[in-house]
C-alpha cells in the first residue's frame, strides 16, 4: 500500500507537485469507475480520490452532480465505493475517499474507518465536516491507521486555519475560490496567498483544487502547491465521450498533459 | 421593557427569561444542531450570528422589527374561538392564533422582516433563499422589494409547474425565480442549489433561510424572529379564557411555525405541545414526512436531526399533499423537544388533513392553509381524547388561498 507521506516526499524527491485526480464510485458504472481510475494512474495520476456518492452535494457544481446523480441511480451503495478503492489501490497509487459526512455517520465511524482501510483506503476528505464535529471521525481514521484530510478556504481566517490544519493529517485541501467544484477559465489568484497562509501554520503538503482543468493551470498550481487536485474536468472528458472506452481514453490524455505540467 | 404601543421586547425577541432552550455555543441543543458546512461557509456563520446577536440585544433594531411587523405584517394576529369546528373534536374548545391574516397570509412574513433587517446591518445588498411552495419565497421577495434589496429565489422545477401563481407572485415583487433541475427538482434540492450560490457569493449575499433548520445559528434564529407568535398567543389565551391552554397544537415541517407557537410554552410544564407532521399516503405506503415520528439520526442540510433516509445515509424522498410539509429534515430543535419528551409528534394523513381543510371552511368560514390544516386534524383527535373542558390552541400558520388548486382536484370543485 502506497501512502501518502510516500507519494509526496517522492514527489518532493522529484522536485515536482503531486497529481490527484477525482471520480466518483460507480460512474460511468461500477467497473468503469475502476477502469477509468486505473488510466488516470497509468497516466501519470499519484493520488486518486473515490467519490462516494450522496444524494445531496450541496457543494459540488453540476458536472459532479450529475456523474453523482448518475451513480446513485446505477446503484451504487457504500460496498461497491469499498471494491473501488480496493480495485484503485491495487495499481499502487495511493487510493482515498471522498464524502459527505451523513453517509459515514450512518454506517458507522469505526466500522467505516476500519472497512475502508481493509480496503486499502489510505484515508478520507471530509468537506463539511468541521473541526468541532470532527473528533470521533479522526479517533476513528487514527485507529484504524487512515489519514484524514480538511479543507480549507479563501474566506478561512488565520484562527480557523489553524482549527482544520491541526484536524489534518496526509495533507490538507486548499480550496482555491469561494465556490462549488467546477473547471474554470482560470485558477482563482486567491490559491497562491491560502496556500502561503496555510504553510505558516503546518509542515503538511497544502493541496489545490477546484477549478483546474488543464496542463498550463495544473503547472501553475504546482509552482505554489505541493499537489494539484483534478475532478470536474475529467469527469466533464466523460460525460461527453462516446461510450466508456472513450471516456478513459480522453480522461488518460488530460491527465498525462496534467502529468506533465505538475513536471514544469 | 416595552415602548409603550410596541408589541415586542428584546426578551421576546431572544426569549430571556423565559425558560429559552437555548442552544451551546456550537449551535447544539443536546446531540443535535451544529454545523456541517463547507469550511468557506463558517466565516460567513459566524457573522451572521455575531450580527444577529448584536441586533438581537439592540433596542433600535428591537424598534425597526416591531414597527414593522405592526405596521406592515399586521401584528399582533387575532385568537379566534371556532364553536362550530369545535363540535367535532368531542366538544374541547379549539381556539385557532390567526397567523394567517398576516401580511402575504402565513406565518413566515415574521422570519423574513427580521432576517431582511439583518441583512441590512450585514451590509449586504443581494438576498436569495429557496422555497417549496413559494410562501417563503413570495414572503422574501416581499421583504426584498420593502427594503430594497436584490433577491434571487430557488425553487424546484417541480414545485415552480405546482405552484405557477407564486412565481409569478414573485416576479411581480421583483424577484428572479431560478427553477432547480437537478435532483427531486423539489425543496431539498432548491436549499442544496441556495447554498451553492451562497458559497459563491458569500461576500454581497444573505442567504434568507426559511426555516428552523440548517447550520447555527439560523435554527436559533428563525426560531427567535418567529417567537413573537406564541408570545402573543400566550397572553391572548390567558385574556380570552382566563387560563393556559391545555395543549398548543401545530404543524411541522421544517418547524418554523411550530416553534414559534411552542416557544412561549416551553416552560409551562402542564401546556402539552403537539406537533403534527405530514403522513402523506401513511407510514406504510413510504409516502410521507414523517421526519420525527418515523426518521432516524443523522445529518442534513447542515444540522443534526431527524432524517428520512435509507440505510447508507442517502436521503429519502418525502411526500405530502401539502408542499411547505414536503421535507425530509426538521429542525434540530424539534428533535431535541422529541428527545427530552418535552413535545410530542404525530402523523396526520393527506386525507385527515384535507377533511380538516374542508371541516374549517364550512364550519367556520375559513379556508386553511393545507399545513395549518394538518395541526387542525390533529387537533379534532386530540379534543375527542381530552374532553369538553379543555382548551386547545392551534396555530393556523396560514391561509388557503394557495392550495385552491390542489382542492379543487382533491375535492373535484
Amino acid at each position: 500500500m502506497t501512502t501518502l507521506q510516500t507519494v509526496f516526499a517522492k514527489a518532493k524527491a522529484d522536485n515536482r507537485a503531486a497529481l490527484v485526480g477525482y471520480l466518483p464510485a460507480g460512474f460511468p458504472s461500477k467497473d468503469g469507475a475502476i477502469a477509468a481510475a486505473a488510466a488516470l494512474v497509468e497516466a501519470g495520476c499519484d493520488v486518486i480520490e473515490i467519490g462516494l456518492p450522496y444524494s445531496d452535494p450541496l457543494m459540488d457544481g453540476p458536472t459532479i452532480q450529475d456523474a453523482v446523480h448518475r451513480s446513485l441511480t446505477n446503484g451504487t451503495r457504500i460496498a461497491d465505493v469499498l471494491r473501488t478503492v480496493e480495485g484503485v489501490a491495487a495499481t499502487g497509487a495511493a487510493t482515498l475517499v471522498m464524502t459527505y459526512w451523513n453517509p459515514i455517520d450512518r454506517y458507522g465511524a469505526e466500522r467505516f474507518a476500519r472497512d475502508l482501510a481493509a480496503a486499502g483506503g489510505v484515508g478520507t476528505i471530509t468537506p463539511d465536516l468541521t473541526p468541532e464535529e470532527s473528533e470521533p471521525w479522526r479517533a476513528a481514521s487514527a485507529a484504524a491507521g487512515i489519514d484524514t484530510v480538511f479543507l480549507v478556504a479563501p474566506s478561512s481566517t488565520e484562527a480557523r486555519i489553524k482549527a482544520v490544519v491541526d484536524c489534518c493529517t496526509g495533507f490538507v485541501y486548499a480550496a482555491s475560490l469561494m465556490g462549488v467544484t467546477g473547471a474554470r477559465e482560470t485558477v482563482n489568484v486567491a490559491a497562491e496567498g491560502l496556500v502561503k497562509r496555510t504553510r505558516e501554520h503546518t509542515s503538511l503538503p497544502v493541496c489545490v483544487g477546484l477549478g483546474v482543468g488543464t496542463g498550463a493551470q495544473a503547472a501553475e498550481v504546482a509552482s505554489y502547491a505541493d499537489g494539484v487536485i483534478v475532478g470536474s474536468a475529467f469527469i466533464r472528458r466523460m460525460l461527453d465521450a462516446p461510450d466508456e472506452a472513450a471516456g478513459r481514453e480522453s480522461c488518460a490524455a488530460l491527465a498525462r498533459d496534467m502529468a506533465h505540467g505538475v513536471r514544469r | 421593557m416595552a415602548n409603550e404601543g410596541t408589541i415586542l421586547t428584546a426578551a421576546d425577541l431572544a426569549g430571556n427569561g423565559a425558560q429559552g432552550n437555548d442552544p451551546d455555543v456550537h449551535g447544539k441543543f443536546g446531540i443535535f444542531g451544529g454545523r456541517f458546512v463547507p469550511e468557506a461557509l463558517i466565516p460567513a456563520l459566524d457573522e451572521v450570528a455575531s450580527v444577529y446577536e448584536k441586533a438581537k440585544n439592540d433596542q433600535e433594531f428591537i424598534r425597526e422589527f416591531d414597527h414593522l411587523l405592526r405596521t406592515y405584517a399586521g401584528r399582533p394576529t387575532t385568537l379566534t374561538d371556532v364553536p362550530r369546528f369545535s363540535e367535532q373534536a368531542g366538544g374541547a374548545r379549539i381556539v385557532l392564533k390567526r397567523e394567517d391574516l398576516t401580511h402575504t397570509g402565513a406565518h413566515k412574513i415574521n422570519n423574513v422582516l427580521g432576517q431582511a433587517l439583518l441583512t441590512k446591518r450585514l451590509g449586504k445588498k443581494r438576498v436569495i433563499a429557496e422555497t417549496g411552495a413559494g410562501q417563503h419565497g413570495v414572503a422574501t421577495a416581499t421583504a426584498a422589494a420593502l427594503l430594497g434589496l436584490e433577491c434571487v429565489i430557488y425553487m424546484g422545477a417541480v414545485d415552480c409547474e405546482r405552484q405557477a401563481l407564486n412565481v409569478a407572485r414573485m416576479k411581480l415583487l421583483g424577484a428572479q425565480v431560478v427553477p432547480v433541475t437537478n435532483g427531486s427538482q423539489t425543496l431539498k434540492d432548491a436549499i442544496n442549489e441556495a447554498f451553492r450560490d451562497w458559497v459563491t457569493n458569500v461576500d454581497t449575499t444573505h442567504y434568507l433561510f426559511g426555516t428552523i433548520a440548517g447550520p447555527h445559528p439560523f435554527p436559533e434564529m428563525v426560531r427567535d424572529f418567529a417567537r413573537i407568535i406564541g408570545v402573543e398567543a400566550r397572553r391572548q389565551i390567558q385574556e380570552l379564557t382566563g387560563r393556559l391552554p391545555d395543549a398548543v397544537c401545530a404543524a411541522v415541517g421544517g418547524g418554523s411555525n411550530a416553534i414559534g407557537i411552542f416557544h412561549a410554552f416551553l416552560g409551562d410544564q402542564d401546556v402539552r405541545l403537539h406537533g403534527y407532521e405530514a403522513a402523506g399516503h401513511g407510514l406504510d405506503s413510504g409516502e410521507h414526512a414523517l421526519t420525527l415520528t418515523a426518521g432516524t439520526v443523522g445529518v442534513l442540510h447542515g444540522s443534526r436531526t431527524y432524517v428520512l433516509q435509507d440505510d447508507e445515509g442517502q436521503t429519502i424522498e418525502s411526500h405530502s399533499i401539502s408542499a411547505g410539509l414536503d421535507y425530509p429534515g426538521v429542525g434540530p430543535e424539534h428533535a431535541w423537544l422529541k428527545d427530552i419528551g418535552r413535545a410530542t409528534y404525530h402523523g396526520v394523513t393527506d386525507d385527515q388533513a384535507m377533511q380538516a381543510f374542508s371541516l374549517l371552511a364550512r364550519t367556520e368560514g375559513i379556508i386553511p392553509a393545507i399545513e395549518s390544516s394538518h395541526a387542525l386534524a390533529g387537533a379534532l383527535e386530540l379534543g375527542r381524547e381530552l374532553g369538553p373542558e379543555a382548551t386547545i390552541l392551534v396555530n393556523l400558520s396560514g391561509r388557503g388561498d394557495k392550495d385552491m388548486g390542489t382542492a379543487m382536484k382533491y375535492f373535484n370543485l
